[in-house]
């Protein structure tokens, strides 16, 4: 699937929004009804927006006293059927494990919003993607597996929060948005009308009380050690579902691309601009960006690589936390590269360029 | 291929964020495709305020530039701090009012606008950024002062747009300006900065 940005027309449509500001317009769009969380720079316009539009469409914003009760009323919200919401970055989001691996195990769909500021620890508000493995392989203990969208655009994040709700609810399984401070910050214009106005749909499973009707129970942990072993094993077979239904990705000049770049996110937008510099210069570059961070689309660029390239570089605004995955999906099949480190350092085009060039040559 | 990337900068007050926001409803009036950046981080505490807004008819890479094609100074900050910024062949237009000593450059043009002044003499000093933005489209030349004016609507919150009318005034006094050199010169005698160069010449 290739992804073209910004092909719609209507220009009396278009809004310009920050990105923080399109996920808040793409939830509420998907019938979004509850946002909890606590404040944190880079998302605060995220939070914002919330606490001004959710009370108009009917729904409830609610500031908790911590990232640890926000994805705890997240889940109470979830269990009760309703579409929901919360949002962090970094160190808010670490506080969210056990409300994550809870969500998952509970099978709760919910929707989790990202937006990396630099780390490690207490880190600082500059923009990185630091937090792509916290993302893609958990952040809490236990089995479970959170679907991952890596958006680059201020219409791919209302876009693909819009859709994230709705695979919550299909896989009955948190979605993270995994965002970073220059997409929240940045503005772009966006086009909304294109997707329907959606209500949360009923969800037979839901705790809303019984009733005359039969009890309906959601767990955390199962009772016996055989329920438990099952449990996994119906999780495991949720994941592969996951694995193979939507798997998602852009890949622009590959087809006789010698060297390709991965990158996801704000750093696809300056990679982008490096590639075709190159590519303007007669090199076979092209650019390969997941939109799916969990699944990674491992067999697209498995077949992409089989046409002949025979290297890939890896540009993250972390210290490689994406190569792994990178060389799972090839198997040894291409030469792999990283280039970029965290902390809030801003890639230059000219900088991926150079780093292009260099292996171009060699 | 259009590709125009412009920084707009000045002190925190001077409108510089609206001025960026208007100039991206302008492209997207204009069928372009558009990336605004605000300051952000530590710079944003200094009490400087900049953004940057990059215009195509192509989709957009980077939203962050390190060059660009134009300066719009609204200070002299800016001037000292982003005039080395600037490609060779691009344009800086600078505030007049408040740049006392403007780039010394030669490889660009470097474009005079008074208009703090401008919008005393309008009697509304708070229009200065509007002034400025009617002087910055006269050099940008892809974005036309329809297009531009037809963004203040979405810009300004409902309780200003009345003074659409105002500000729209603005736009053209500044548009004008430039268009009308002669009268330029006329401002420029008053103006403080003394010291630059003829206006409008490279």
């Amino acid at each position: 699937m290739v992804v073209e940005q910004s092909t719609y027309l209507a220009v009396s449509e278009k809004n310009l929004m920050s990105g923080n500001e399109a996920i808040g317009e793409g939830a509420i769009r998907a019938g979004c009804q509850f946002f909890f969380g606590y404040p944190i720079t880079p998302q605060n316009e995220l939070f914002e927006f919330m606490a001004q539009m959710l009370p108009q469409t009917g729904g409830t914003f609610l500031q908790s006293e911590s990232e640890l009760s926000g994805i705890n009323m997240v889940y109470g919200a979830a269990a009760g059927g309703g579409r929901c919401m919360t949002s962090s970055s970094g160190p808010g989001f670490t506080l969210m494990g056990e409300g994550l691996t809870t969500l998952a195990t509970a099978q709760m769909p919910a929707v989790v919003v990202c937006v990396t500021r630099a780390g490690p620890g207490l880190g600082r508000i500059a923009s990185a993607q630091s937090d792509y493995r916290l993302a893609t392989r958990g952040g809490g203990h236990g089995d479970y597996q959170c679907l991952v969208l890596g958006p680059a655009s201020a219409q791919e994040l209302y876009d693909l929060t819009y859709e994230a709700f709705e695979l919550a609810d299909r896989y009955r399984n948190p979605v993270i948005i995994l965002s970073d401070a220059i997409l929240g910050q940045m503005m772009e214009p966006v086009v909304t009308d294109h997707l329907p106005r959606m209500k949360t749909p009923p969800k037979e499973w839901a705790v809303r009380g019984k009733g005359t009707n039969p009890r309906k129970v959601i767990k955390v942990a199962p009772h016996t050690d055989e329920e438990l072993i099952d449990w996994n094993r119906q999780l495991k077979k949720k994941y592969q579902l996951m694995q193979d239904n939507e798997q998602r990705y852009e890949a622009l000049l590959t087809r006789d691309a010698e060297l390709i770049v991965v990158a996801f996110g704000s750093t696809a937008r300056i990679v982008l601009d490096s590639v075709l510099r190159a590519r303007n210069e007669g090199m076979a570059v092209g650019m390969f960006r997941p939109i799916s961070l969990f699944p990674y689309p491992q067999k697209a660029l498995e077949e992409i690589v089989r046409q002949g390239t025979r290297k890939l570089l890896v540009v993250e605004a972390n210290n490689g936390q994406m190569v792994q995955d990178v060389r799972l999906a090839v198997c040894g099949a291409a030469e792999i590269a990283h280039y970029g480190f965290g902390g809030g350092h801003i890639f230059s085009p000219y900088e991926i360029y150079r780093e292009i060039r260099r292996l171009g040559k060699s | 291929m259009i590709l125009n990337e412009i920084l707009i900068a000045g002190f925190g007050g001077q409108g510089i964020m609206l001025m960026g926001k208007l100039l991206a409803y302008g492209a997207i009036y204009k069928g372009l495709e558009v990336t605004f950046y605000p300051s952000y981080g530590p710079e944003m505490r200094g009490g400087t305020a900049n953004c940057t807004v990059v215009i195509s008819d192509q989709r957009i890479g980077s939203p962050v530039r390190n060059e660009f094609a134009y300066l719009m100074a609204m200070n002299q900050a800016s001037v000292d701090k982003f005039s080395e910024r600037i490609k060779p062949g691009g344009v800086i237009v600078c505030n007049a009012t408040l740049v006392e000593s403007p780039p010394e450059r030669r490889d660009v043009k470097i474009v005079k606008i008074p208009a703090n002044q401008i919008a005393m003499e309008m009697e509304n000093p708070q229009v200065a950024n509007m002034v400025a933005m009617g002087g910055l489209i006269h050099e940008l030349k892809i974005i036309s002062y329809e297009s531009l004016t037809k963004g203040l609507v979405r810009v300004l919150p409902q309780y200003r747009h009345n003074l659409i009318p105002l500000n729209e005034q603005a736009i053209q006094k500044g548009f004008e300006a430039l268009e009308k050199k002669l009268n330029l010169e006329g401002y420029d005698e008053q103006s403080k900065g003394t010291n630059c160069d003829q206006p409008g010449t490279v």
